[in-house]
Protein backbone atom coordinates (compact mmCIF):
# COMPACT_ATOMS: atom_id res chain seq x y z
CA UNK A 1 0.00 0.00 0.00
CA UNK A 2 1.32 3.33 -1.08
CA UNK A 3 0.84 5.85 1.56
CA UNK A 4 0.37 9.17 -0.30
CA UNK A 5 0.43 12.28 2.14
CA UNK A 6 -3.27 12.78 3.62
CA UNK A 7 -5.78 12.66 0.87
CA UNK A 8 -8.46 14.25 3.19
CA UNK A 9 -11.83 13.13 1.35
CA UNK A 10 -12.74 15.25 -1.01
CA UNK A 11 -14.79 18.14 0.34
CA UNK A 12 -15.79 19.88 -2.39
CA UNK A 13 -18.21 16.95 -3.80
CA UNK A 14 -21.83 17.15 -3.24
CA UNK A 15 -22.17 15.26 0.04
CA UNK A 16 -25.90 14.94 -0.13
CA UNK A 17 -27.63 11.81 -0.02
CA UNK A 18 -30.86 10.27 -2.63
CA UNK A 19 -32.94 7.95 -1.30
CA UNK A 20 -35.06 6.95 -3.42
CA UNK A 21 -37.86 3.88 -3.52
CA UNK A 22 -35.90 1.86 -0.89
CA UNK A 23 -37.93 -0.92 0.70
CA UNK A 24 -36.45 -3.73 3.12
CA UNK A 25 -37.68 -6.93 3.95
CA UNK A 26 -35.85 -9.14 6.34
CA UNK A 27 -36.29 -12.88 6.62
CA UNK A 28 -37.20 -13.11 2.79
CA UNK A 29 -35.10 -16.28 2.10
CA UNK A 30 -38.03 -19.28 3.09
CA UNK A 31 -40.93 -17.97 4.51
CA UNK A 32 -42.40 -15.05 4.95
CA UNK A 33 -40.50 -11.76 5.40
CA UNK A 34 -40.67 -8.72 7.55
CA UNK A 35 -41.11 -6.05 5.56
CA UNK A 36 -38.99 -3.63 7.24
CA UNK A 37 -38.69 -0.30 4.82
CA UNK A 38 -41.73 0.70 2.64
CA UNK A 39 -40.65 3.23 -0.30
CA UNK A 40 -38.39 6.01 1.69
CA UNK A 41 -37.63 8.43 -0.78
CA UNK A 42 -35.78 10.96 1.00
CA UNK A 43 -33.42 13.86 -0.54
CA UNK A 44 -30.39 14.58 2.37
CA UNK A 45 -29.09 17.86 1.44
CA UNK A 46 -25.36 18.68 1.41
CA UNK A 47 -24.27 19.19 4.96
CA UNK A 48 -27.57 18.78 6.56
CA UNK A 49 -28.03 17.55 9.79
CA UNK A 50 -31.00 15.18 9.42
CA UNK A 51 -32.45 12.95 12.15
CA UNK A 52 -34.33 9.89 11.79
CA UNK A 53 -36.92 9.61 14.75
CA UNK A 54 -39.77 7.10 15.38
CA UNK A 55 -40.45 4.10 17.99
CA UNK A 56 -38.41 0.83 18.26
CA UNK A 57 -38.68 -1.25 15.56
CA UNK A 58 -39.49 1.11 12.93
CA UNK A 59 -36.42 0.75 10.73
CA UNK A 60 -34.54 3.64 11.38
CA UNK A 61 -31.44 1.82 12.02
CA UNK A 62 -31.79 -0.25 9.02
CA UNK A 63 -31.95 2.88 6.84
CA UNK A 64 -29.09 4.07 8.51
CA UNK A 65 -27.29 0.71 8.10
CA UNK A 66 -28.35 1.02 4.29
CA UNK A 67 -26.57 4.03 3.69
CA UNK A 68 -23.61 2.77 5.57
CA UNK A 69 -23.56 -0.12 2.92
CA UNK A 70 -23.51 -2.77 5.64
CA UNK A 71 -26.40 -4.28 4.45
CA UNK A 72 -27.19 -4.67 0.11
CA UNK A 73 -29.92 -2.62 -0.72
CA UNK A 74 -32.79 -5.04 -2.26
CA UNK A 75 -35.27 -2.27 -3.87
CA UNK A 76 -34.41 1.21 -5.13
CA UNK A 77 -31.53 3.26 -5.21
CA UNK A 78 -29.34 5.26 -2.26
CA UNK A 79 -27.14 7.71 -4.04
CA UNK A 80 -24.29 10.09 -2.74
CA UNK A 81 -21.96 12.16 -4.32
CA UNK A 82 -19.49 9.39 -4.95
CA UNK A 83 -22.45 7.65 -6.54
CA UNK A 84 -24.95 4.37 -5.55
CA UNK A 85 -23.90 2.79 -2.26
CA UNK A 86 -22.74 -0.26 -3.13
CA UNK A 87 -20.71 -0.87 0.35
CA UNK A 88 -19.01 0.69 3.40
CA UNK A 89 -16.55 3.36 2.76
CA UNK A 90 -14.54 5.75 5.25
CA UNK A 91 -16.28 8.33 2.93
CA UNK A 92 -19.53 7.46 5.20
CA UNK A 93 -18.31 6.59 8.74
CA UNK A 94 -20.49 5.37 11.65
CA UNK A 95 -20.78 5.31 15.47
CA UNK A 96 -22.38 2.23 16.93
CA UNK A 97 -25.07 2.37 19.90
CA UNK A 98 -22.75 -0.09 21.11
CA UNK A 99 -19.56 1.56 20.32
CA UNK A 100 -17.96 -1.14 18.20
CA UNK A 101 -14.81 -0.15 19.41
CA UNK A 102 -11.90 -2.64 19.11
CA UNK A 103 -11.17 -4.01 22.62
CA UNK A 104 -7.55 -5.15 21.94
CA UNK A 105 -6.77 -1.80 21.05
CA UNK A 106 -6.14 1.95 23.52
CA UNK A 107 -8.21 4.54 22.91
CA UNK A 108 -5.38 5.55 20.95
CA UNK A 109 -5.10 3.01 18.57
CA UNK A 110 -8.47 2.49 17.95
CA UNK A 111 -8.41 6.38 16.42
CA UNK A 112 -5.01 5.77 14.82
CA UNK A 113 -6.29 2.83 13.29
CA UNK A 114 -8.99 4.81 11.04
CA UNK A 115 -6.54 7.12 10.67
CA UNK A 116 -4.19 4.32 8.90
CA UNK A 117 -6.86 3.50 6.68
CA UNK A 118 -7.91 6.67 5.43
CA UNK A 119 -4.03 7.20 5.01
CA UNK A 120 -2.59 10.11 6.83
CA UNK A 121 1.36 9.88 6.84
CA UNK A 122 2.50 8.83 10.50
CA UNK A 123 3.28 12.24 12.20
CA UNK A 124 -0.42 13.71 11.32
CA UNK A 125 -1.77 10.72 12.44
CA UNK A 126 -0.49 11.49 15.21
CA UNK A 127 -1.49 14.76 15.82
CA UNK A 128 -4.93 14.57 14.92
CA UNK A 129 -5.62 11.29 17.16
CA UNK A 130 -3.87 13.39 19.78
CA UNK A 131 -6.44 16.41 18.74
CA UNK A 132 -9.65 14.25 18.86
CA UNK A 133 -8.62 12.71 22.15
CA UNK A 134 -8.54 16.19 23.57
CA UNK A 135 -11.80 17.51 21.74
CA UNK A 136 -13.96 14.76 23.27
CA UNK A 137 -12.20 15.47 26.81
CA UNK A 138 -10.03 11.67 27.21
CA UNK A 139 -7.05 13.44 27.21
CA UNK A 140 -4.61 10.84 30.04
CA UNK A 141 -7.41 8.46 28.42
CA UNK A 142 -4.67 7.52 25.58
CA UNK A 143 -3.17 3.99 26.43
CA UNK A 144 -6.35 2.77 28.58
CA UNK A 145 -8.50 -0.23 26.81
CA UNK A 146 -11.79 0.19 26.06
CA UNK A 147 -13.12 -2.56 29.63
CA UNK A 148 -10.76 0.06 31.41
CA UNK A 149 -13.33 3.11 30.97
CA UNK A 150 -16.62 3.85 31.90
CA UNK A 151 -19.38 3.19 28.73
CA UNK A 152 -19.48 7.51 28.23
CA UNK A 153 -15.80 7.19 27.84
CA UNK A 154 -16.30 4.44 25.46
CA UNK A 155 -18.54 6.30 23.81
CA UNK A 156 -16.40 9.09 22.89
CA UNK A 157 -13.45 7.42 21.47
CA UNK A 158 -15.65 5.90 19.06
CA UNK A 159 -17.16 9.15 18.17
CA UNK A 160 -13.29 10.38 17.81
CA UNK A 161 -12.23 7.04 15.92
CA UNK A 162 -15.37 8.28 13.40
CA UNK A 163 -14.70 12.45 13.09
CA UNK A 164 -10.95 11.81 13.14
CA UNK A 165 -10.90 10.13 9.73
CA UNK A 166 -13.17 13.31 8.61
CA UNK A 167 -16.16 11.31 6.97
CA UNK A 168 -18.16 13.30 4.22
CA UNK A 169 -21.49 11.67 5.63
CA UNK A 170 -21.35 11.06 9.34
CA UNK A 171 -23.94 8.27 10.46
CA UNK A 172 -24.91 8.14 14.14
CA UNK A 173 -26.68 4.93 15.51
CA UNK A 174 -28.47 6.37 18.30
CA UNK A 175 -25.17 7.22 19.73
CA UNK A 176 -25.84 9.11 22.69
CA UNK A 177 -28.08 6.46 23.69
CA UNK A 178 -25.74 4.50 26.76
CA UNK A 179 -24.75 8.28 28.23
CA UNK A 180 -25.81 9.46 31.51
CA UNK A 181 -27.79 12.97 30.99
CA UNK A 182 -24.94 15.44 32.17
CA UNK A 183 -22.90 13.90 29.16
CA UNK A 184 -25.18 13.86 27.03
CA UNK A 185 -26.12 16.93 26.48
CA UNK A 186 -22.75 18.13 26.57
CA UNK A 187 -21.84 15.58 23.79
CA UNK A 188 -25.03 16.70 21.74
CA UNK A 189 -23.72 20.51 22.08
CA UNK A 190 -20.24 19.11 21.75
CA UNK A 191 -21.59 17.48 18.23
CA UNK A 192 -23.13 20.33 17.19
CA UNK A 193 -20.52 22.49 17.27
CA UNK A 194 -18.29 20.05 15.60
CA UNK A 195 -20.69 20.00 12.63
CA UNK A 196 -21.22 23.80 12.03
CA UNK A 197 -17.32 24.02 11.74
CA UNK A 198 -16.39 20.95 9.77
CA UNK A 199 -19.49 20.74 7.14
CA UNK A 200 -20.26 17.51 7.10
CA UNK A 201 -23.88 16.03 6.08
CA UNK A 202 -24.97 14.08 8.81
CA UNK A 203 -27.90 10.92 9.11
CA UNK A 204 -28.36 10.84 13.20
CA UNK A 205 -31.05 8.19 14.47
CA UNK A 206 -32.40 8.44 17.66
CA UNK A 207 -36.33 7.96 19.23
CA UNK A 208 -35.48 11.01 21.56
CA UNK A 209 -37.50 13.90 20.40
CA UNK A 210 -35.53 16.99 22.08
CA UNK A 211 -31.93 15.49 20.89
CA UNK A 212 -33.55 15.47 17.31
CA UNK A 213 -34.83 18.76 17.72
CA UNK A 214 -31.69 20.05 19.35
CA UNK A 215 -29.43 18.61 16.54
CA UNK A 216 -31.51 18.63 13.61
CA UNK A 217 -32.12 21.02 10.07
CA UNK A 218 -34.49 18.18 9.75
CA UNK A 219 -36.30 15.72 10.87
CA UNK A 220 -37.73 12.77 9.56
CA UNK A 221 -40.43 11.29 11.56
CA UNK A 222 -40.80 7.12 10.92
CA UNK A 223 -43.78 4.86 11.44
CA UNK A 224 -43.39 1.34 13.15
CA UNK A 225 -43.32 -1.65 10.95
CA UNK A 226 -43.49 -1.26 7.83
CA UNK A 227 -41.39 1.80 8.35
CA UNK A 228 -42.16 4.84 6.37
CA UNK A 229 -41.32 7.97 6.53
CA UNK A 230 -44.29 10.25 7.99
CA UNK A 231 -43.58 13.72 8.21
CA UNK A 232 -40.47 15.55 7.28
CA UNK A 233 -39.89 18.55 9.55
CA UNK A 234 -38.04 21.66 8.99
CA UNK A 235 -36.34 22.82 12.29
CA UNK A 236 -36.27 26.79 11.77
CA UNK A 237 -33.81 27.14 15.15
CA UNK A 238 -30.71 29.06 14.86
CA UNK A 239 -28.02 27.53 13.59
CA UNK A 240 -25.66 28.20 16.39
CA UNK A 241 -27.35 26.87 19.47
CA UNK A 242 -26.45 25.86 23.03
CA UNK A 243 -28.33 25.55 26.45
CA UNK A 244 -30.20 28.11 26.35
CA UNK A 245 -32.50 27.29 22.90
CA UNK A 246 -33.83 25.06 25.76
CA UNK A 247 -35.85 27.37 26.84
CA UNK A 248 -36.82 29.63 23.76
CA UNK A 249 -40.61 28.94 23.16
CA UNK A 250 -40.11 27.52 19.19
CA UNK A 251 -37.86 25.08 20.84
CA UNK A 252 -40.43 23.84 22.88
CA UNK A 253 -43.30 24.18 20.76
CA UNK A 254 -41.53 22.46 18.29
CA UNK A 255 -40.84 19.42 20.14
CA UNK A 256 -44.37 19.11 21.32
CA UNK A 257 -45.69 19.30 18.13
CA UNK A 258 -43.23 16.72 17.03
CA UNK A 259 -43.76 14.58 19.98
CA UNK A 260 -47.49 14.33 19.05
CA UNK A 261 -46.88 13.08 15.66
CA UNK A 262 -44.38 10.66 17.35
CA UNK A 263 -46.80 9.63 19.73
CA UNK A 264 -49.42 8.97 16.99
CA UNK A 265 -46.90 6.58 15.38
CA UNK A 266 -46.35 5.09 18.95
CA UNK A 267 -49.99 4.56 19.60
CA UNK A 268 -50.55 2.63 16.41
CA UNK A 269 -47.82 0.43 16.39
CA UNK A 270 -49.19 -0.77 19.58
CA UNK A 271 -52.61 -1.26 18.17
CA UNK A 272 -51.15 -2.98 14.81
CA UNK A 273 -49.46 -5.55 17.16
CA UNK A 274 -52.68 -6.71 18.46
CA UNK B 1 15.59 8.44 48.29
CA UNK B 2 17.94 5.70 48.81
CA UNK B 3 16.53 4.29 51.82
CA UNK B 4 13.14 4.31 49.72
CA UNK B 5 14.56 2.39 46.93
CA UNK B 6 15.81 -0.45 49.55
CA UNK B 7 12.72 0.07 51.19
CA UNK B 8 10.95 -1.01 48.06
CA UNK B 9 13.87 -3.76 47.49
CA UNK B 10 13.15 -5.64 50.53
CA UNK B 11 9.14 -5.45 49.53
CA UNK B 12 9.81 -7.01 46.72
CA UNK B 13 11.90 -8.92 48.17
CA UNK B 14 9.75 -10.51 50.94
CA UNK B 15 6.72 -10.28 48.15
CA UNK B 16 8.63 -13.02 46.14
CA UNK B 17 9.22 -15.27 48.84
CA UNK B 18 5.57 -14.73 50.16
CA UNK B 19 4.94 -15.92 46.07
CA UNK B 20 7.19 -18.65 46.21
CA UNK B 21 5.73 -19.95 49.84
CA UNK B 22 2.24 -19.73 48.20
CA UNK B 23 3.07 -21.38 45.60
CA UNK B 24 4.56 -24.33 47.11
CA UNK B 25 1.49 -24.36 49.62
CA UNK B 26 -0.58 -24.89 46.80
CA UNK B 27 1.65 -28.16 45.52
CA UNK B 28 1.49 -29.40 48.58
CA UNK B 29 -0.57 -32.18 48.30
CA UNK B 30 2.05 -33.67 46.20
CA UNK B 31 4.20 -33.84 49.22
CA UNK B 32 0.84 -37.04 50.16
CA UNK B 33 1.16 -38.61 46.94
CA UNK B 34 5.35 -39.16 47.81
CA UNK B 35 4.25 -40.18 50.90
CA UNK B 36 1.97 -42.77 49.41
CA UNK B 37 4.15 -43.36 46.82
CA UNK B 38 6.58 -44.31 49.28
CA UNK B 39 4.57 -46.34 51.83
CA UNK B 40 3.34 -48.68 48.91
CA UNK B 41 6.52 -49.61 48.01
CA UNK B 42 7.76 -50.12 51.72
CA UNK B 43 5.31 -51.85 53.01
CA UNK B 44 5.30 -54.52 50.05
CA UNK B 45 2.01 -53.33 48.54
CA UNK B 46 3.91 -53.34 45.09
CA UNK B 47 7.10 -54.95 45.01
CA UNK B 48 9.72 -52.16 44.96
CA UNK B 49 11.42 -53.71 41.63
CA UNK B 50 8.23 -52.43 40.59
CA UNK B 51 7.72 -49.01 42.66
CA UNK B 52 11.37 -48.30 43.71
CA UNK B 53 11.28 -45.50 46.60
CA UNK B 54 11.97 -41.86 45.31
CA UNK B 55 15.40 -41.73 46.39
CA UNK B 56 16.55 -44.80 43.88
CA UNK B 57 14.36 -42.80 41.28
CA UNK B 58 16.53 -39.41 42.16
CA UNK B 59 19.81 -41.01 41.80
CA UNK B 60 18.74 -42.75 38.19
CA UNK B 61 17.80 -39.44 37.32
CA UNK B 62 20.94 -37.74 38.36
CA UNK B 63 23.05 -40.80 36.69
CA UNK B 64 20.56 -40.45 33.20
CA UNK B 65 21.77 -36.54 33.16
CA UNK B 66 24.65 -37.28 33.56
CA UNK B 67 26.29 -40.21 32.27
CA UNK B 68 22.67 -40.99 29.71
CA UNK B 69 21.28 -39.21 27.01
CA UNK B 70 18.29 -37.85 28.60
CA UNK B 71 18.53 -34.03 27.57
CA UNK B 72 19.65 -35.53 24.12
CA UNK B 73 16.60 -37.70 24.18
CA UNK B 74 14.41 -34.87 25.32
CA UNK B 75 15.64 -32.16 22.71
CA UNK B 76 14.97 -34.90 19.80
CA UNK B 77 11.43 -35.50 21.41
CA UNK B 78 10.59 -31.83 21.44
CA UNK B 79 12.02 -30.74 17.89
CA UNK B 80 9.29 -33.17 16.61
CA UNK B 81 6.44 -32.01 19.03
CA UNK B 82 7.38 -28.35 18.19
CA UNK B 83 7.40 -28.77 14.36
CA UNK B 84 4.25 -30.68 14.51
CA UNK B 85 2.17 -28.63 16.45
CA UNK B 86 4.08 -25.14 15.18
CA UNK B 87 2.60 -26.28 11.33
CA UNK B 88 -0.86 -27.21 13.12
CA UNK B 89 -1.46 -23.82 14.99
CA UNK B 90 0.04 -22.35 11.50
CA UNK B 91 -2.84 -24.75 8.79
CA UNK B 92 -5.48 -24.54 11.83
CA UNK B 93 -5.59 -20.53 12.04
CA UNK B 94 -5.36 -20.14 8.72
CA UNK B 95 -8.12 -22.82 7.97
CA UNK B 96 -10.27 -21.91 10.67
CA UNK B 97 -10.39 -18.09 9.36
CA UNK B 98 -11.32 -19.39 6.06
CA UNK B 99 -14.16 -21.56 7.31
CA UNK B 100 -15.55 -18.75 9.32
CA UNK B 101 -15.51 -16.25 5.90
CA UNK B 102 -16.03 -18.44 3.36
CA UNK B 103 -19.12 -20.46 3.11
CA UNK B 104 -18.00 -23.22 0.61
CA UNK B 105 -14.64 -23.63 2.27
CA UNK B 106 -17.01 -24.20 5.70
CA UNK B 107 -19.06 -26.75 3.79
CA UNK B 108 -16.36 -28.76 2.74
CA UNK B 109 -14.32 -28.78 5.68
CA UNK B 110 -16.56 -29.21 8.72
CA UNK B 111 -18.32 -32.38 7.81
CA UNK B 112 -14.46 -33.54 8.18
CA UNK B 113 -13.64 -31.82 11.44
CA UNK B 114 -16.43 -33.23 13.08
CA UNK B 115 -15.95 -37.08 11.95
CA UNK B 116 -12.19 -36.95 13.02
CA UNK B 117 -12.58 -34.67 15.67
CA UNK B 118 -13.51 -37.59 18.90
CA UNK B 119 -11.27 -39.58 17.16
CA UNK B 120 -8.13 -41.04 19.38
CA UNK B 121 -5.29 -39.67 17.36
CA UNK B 122 -2.89 -42.33 18.64
CA UNK B 123 -4.68 -44.78 16.42
CA UNK B 124 -3.09 -43.22 12.92
CA UNK B 125 0.51 -44.37 14.35
CA UNK B 126 0.23 -47.86 12.63
CA UNK B 127 -0.88 -45.89 9.35
CA UNK B 128 1.79 -42.88 9.67
CA UNK B 129 4.01 -45.39 10.01
CA UNK B 130 3.43 -47.39 6.88
CA UNK B 131 3.47 -43.98 4.94
CA UNK B 132 6.39 -42.44 5.92
CA UNK B 133 7.71 -44.88 8.27
CA UNK B 134 10.41 -45.17 11.19
CA UNK B 135 12.19 -41.49 10.55
CA UNK B 136 10.82 -38.16 12.13
CA UNK B 137 8.54 -37.50 9.21
CA UNK B 138 6.15 -39.69 10.68
CA UNK B 139 5.99 -38.56 14.35
CA UNK B 140 5.38 -34.92 13.24
CA UNK B 141 2.84 -35.94 10.55
CA UNK B 142 1.16 -37.64 13.40
CA UNK B 143 1.45 -34.78 15.65
CA UNK B 144 0.50 -32.02 13.07
CA UNK B 145 -2.39 -34.00 12.45
CA UNK B 146 -3.61 -34.45 16.32
CA UNK B 147 -2.97 -30.76 17.15
CA UNK B 148 -4.72 -29.08 13.72
CA UNK B 149 -8.64 -30.12 14.75
CA UNK B 150 -8.60 -28.33 18.04
CA UNK B 151 -6.91 -25.40 16.38
CA UNK B 152 -9.07 -25.08 13.84
CA UNK B 153 -12.10 -25.73 15.90
CA UNK B 154 -10.64 -23.02 18.23
CA UNK B 155 -10.27 -20.60 15.55
CA UNK B 156 -13.36 -21.18 13.48
CA UNK B 157 -15.56 -20.59 16.91
CA UNK B 158 -13.77 -17.64 17.75
CA UNK B 159 -14.30 -15.65 14.13
CA UNK B 160 -17.48 -16.75 14.16
CA UNK B 161 -18.11 -15.24 17.54
CA UNK B 162 -16.74 -11.56 16.74
CA UNK B 163 -18.88 -9.04 17.04
CA UNK B 164 -20.41 -8.10 13.53
CA UNK B 165 -20.55 -4.31 14.64
CA UNK B 166 -16.37 -4.64 14.86
CA UNK B 167 -16.73 -6.03 11.11
CA UNK B 168 -18.68 -3.10 10.00
CA UNK B 169 -16.61 -0.47 11.77
CA UNK B 170 -13.51 -1.73 10.41
CA UNK B 171 -15.34 -1.74 6.86
CA UNK B 172 -16.58 1.84 7.09
CA UNK B 173 -13.23 2.94 8.48
CA UNK B 174 -11.87 1.92 5.16
CA UNK B 175 -10.62 -1.67 5.66
CA UNK B 176 -10.34 -4.43 2.96
CA UNK B 177 -11.92 -7.41 3.67
CA UNK B 178 -8.60 -8.76 3.71
CA UNK B 179 -7.45 -6.13 5.92
CA UNK B 180 -10.90 -6.92 8.22
CA UNK B 181 -9.67 -10.47 8.58
CA UNK B 182 -6.72 -10.10 9.44
CA UNK B 183 -6.72 -7.16 11.76
CA UNK B 184 -10.11 -7.10 13.52
CA UNK B 185 -11.55 -11.29 12.77
CA UNK B 186 -7.96 -12.84 14.10
CA UNK B 187 -7.63 -10.59 17.32
CA UNK B 188 -11.48 -10.70 17.45
CA UNK B 189 -11.01 -14.92 17.80
CA UNK B 190 -7.94 -14.78 19.81
CA UNK B 191 -9.05 -15.66 23.23
CA UNK B 192 -10.56 -18.96 21.75
CA UNK B 193 -7.64 -19.63 19.65
CA UNK B 194 -5.02 -19.93 22.49
CA UNK B 195 -7.75 -21.69 24.34
CA UNK B 196 -7.61 -24.00 20.72
CA UNK B 197 -3.77 -24.12 21.01
CA UNK B 198 -3.46 -24.79 24.83
CA UNK B 199 -5.30 -28.07 24.18
CA UNK B 200 -3.08 -28.52 21.15
CA UNK B 201 -0.06 -28.18 23.44
CA UNK B 202 -0.94 -31.32 25.50
CA UNK B 203 -1.84 -33.21 22.49
CA UNK B 204 1.31 -32.73 21.35
CA UNK B 205 3.12 -33.73 24.25
CA UNK B 206 0.67 -37.14 24.86
CA UNK B 207 1.24 -37.62 20.71
CA UNK B 208 4.91 -37.24 21.20
CA UNK B 209 5.79 -39.72 23.97
CA UNK B 210 3.24 -42.84 22.73
CA UNK B 211 4.47 -42.27 19.16
CA UNK B 212 7.88 -43.02 20.45
CA UNK B 213 7.08 -46.15 22.35
CA UNK B 214 6.25 -47.63 18.60
CA UNK B 215 8.15 -46.06 16.04
CA UNK B 216 11.47 -44.61 17.06
CA UNK B 217 15.12 -45.45 17.50
CA UNK B 218 15.75 -42.02 19.77
CA UNK B 219 13.58 -39.51 21.62
CA UNK B 220 12.16 -39.58 25.47
CA UNK B 221 8.94 -41.95 24.58
CA UNK B 222 11.43 -44.53 23.83
CA UNK B 223 14.13 -44.17 26.18
CA UNK B 224 11.07 -44.51 28.74
CA UNK B 225 10.22 -47.65 26.71
CA UNK B 226 13.45 -49.73 26.49
CA UNK B 227 14.42 -48.74 29.94
CA UNK B 228 11.33 -50.46 31.03
CA UNK B 229 11.73 -53.66 28.62
CA UNK B 230 15.31 -53.58 30.34
CA UNK B 231 13.96 -53.95 33.35
CA UNK B 232 15.88 -50.33 34.90
CA UNK B 233 12.68 -49.14 36.65
CA UNK B 234 14.36 -46.42 38.15
CA UNK B 235 15.71 -45.09 35.25
CA UNK B 236 12.45 -45.85 33.82
CA UNK B 237 10.32 -43.64 36.35
CA UNK B 238 12.88 -41.17 35.88
CA UNK B 239 12.71 -39.80 32.34
CA UNK B 240 8.60 -40.53 33.11
CA UNK B 241 8.99 -37.70 35.71
CA UNK B 242 11.33 -35.49 33.47
CA UNK B 243 8.77 -35.79 30.65
CA UNK B 244 6.23 -34.95 33.06
CA UNK B 245 7.93 -32.05 34.47
CA UNK B 246 8.50 -30.52 30.93
CA UNK B 247 5.38 -30.86 30.20
CA UNK B 248 3.95 -28.83 32.99
CA UNK B 249 6.33 -26.36 32.18
CA UNK B 250 5.05 -25.95 28.78
CA UNK B 251 1.18 -25.50 29.69
CA UNK B 252 2.46 -23.02 32.61
CA UNK B 253 4.53 -21.18 30.49
CA UNK B 254 2.21 -20.84 27.48
CA UNK B 255 -0.24 -19.82 29.55
CA UNK B 256 2.10 -16.76 30.55
CA UNK B 257 1.97 -15.65 27.52
CA UNK B 258 -1.68 -16.52 26.14
CA UNK B 259 -2.38 -14.07 29.91
CA UNK B 260 -0.24 -11.80 28.27
CA UNK B 261 -1.45 -11.76 24.89
CA UNK B 262 -4.92 -11.05 26.32
CA UNK B 263 -3.80 -8.65 28.35
CA UNK B 264 -6.40 -6.26 27.04
CA UNK B 265 -9.37 -7.97 28.80
CA UNK B 266 -8.43 -7.76 32.13
CA UNK B 267 -8.89 -5.06 33.62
Amino acid sequence: MTVAPAPPLAQNAATGIAIHDVSHTYGSGGGKGVLALDRINLDIGDCEFHCLLGPSGCGKSTLLYLIGGFIPVQAGTIATGKGPVTGPGPDRSIVFQNFALFPWKTVKDNILYGLKKVGFGPEERERRAQNYIDLVHLTGFENAYPSQLSGGMQQRTAIARTLAVDPVILLMDEPFGALDAQTRRVMQEELRAIWRRSRKTVVFVTHDVQEAVFLADRISIMSARPGRIQHVIDVNLPKDRGEEILEDSRFIQLSEQIWRLVREQAVAATRGAH
Amino acid sequence: MADAGLAQRRNSGTAGAYAVANTLLRFSPLLILCAFWEFLGLSGVISQQMLPGLGEIAQAFVKLLIEGNLLYNTLRSISRAATGLGAAVVVGILTGLLMASFRPVRLLVNPIVQIFYPMPKSALIPVVMIWLGLGDSSKILLIFLGCLLPVIVGTYNGARGVNPFLLWSAASLGASSFEVLREVVLPGAMPDILTGCRTALAFSFILMVSSEFVIATDGVGYMISSLGDGGLYPAMFAAIFFVAAIGFAADRGYAAFARRVLRWREA
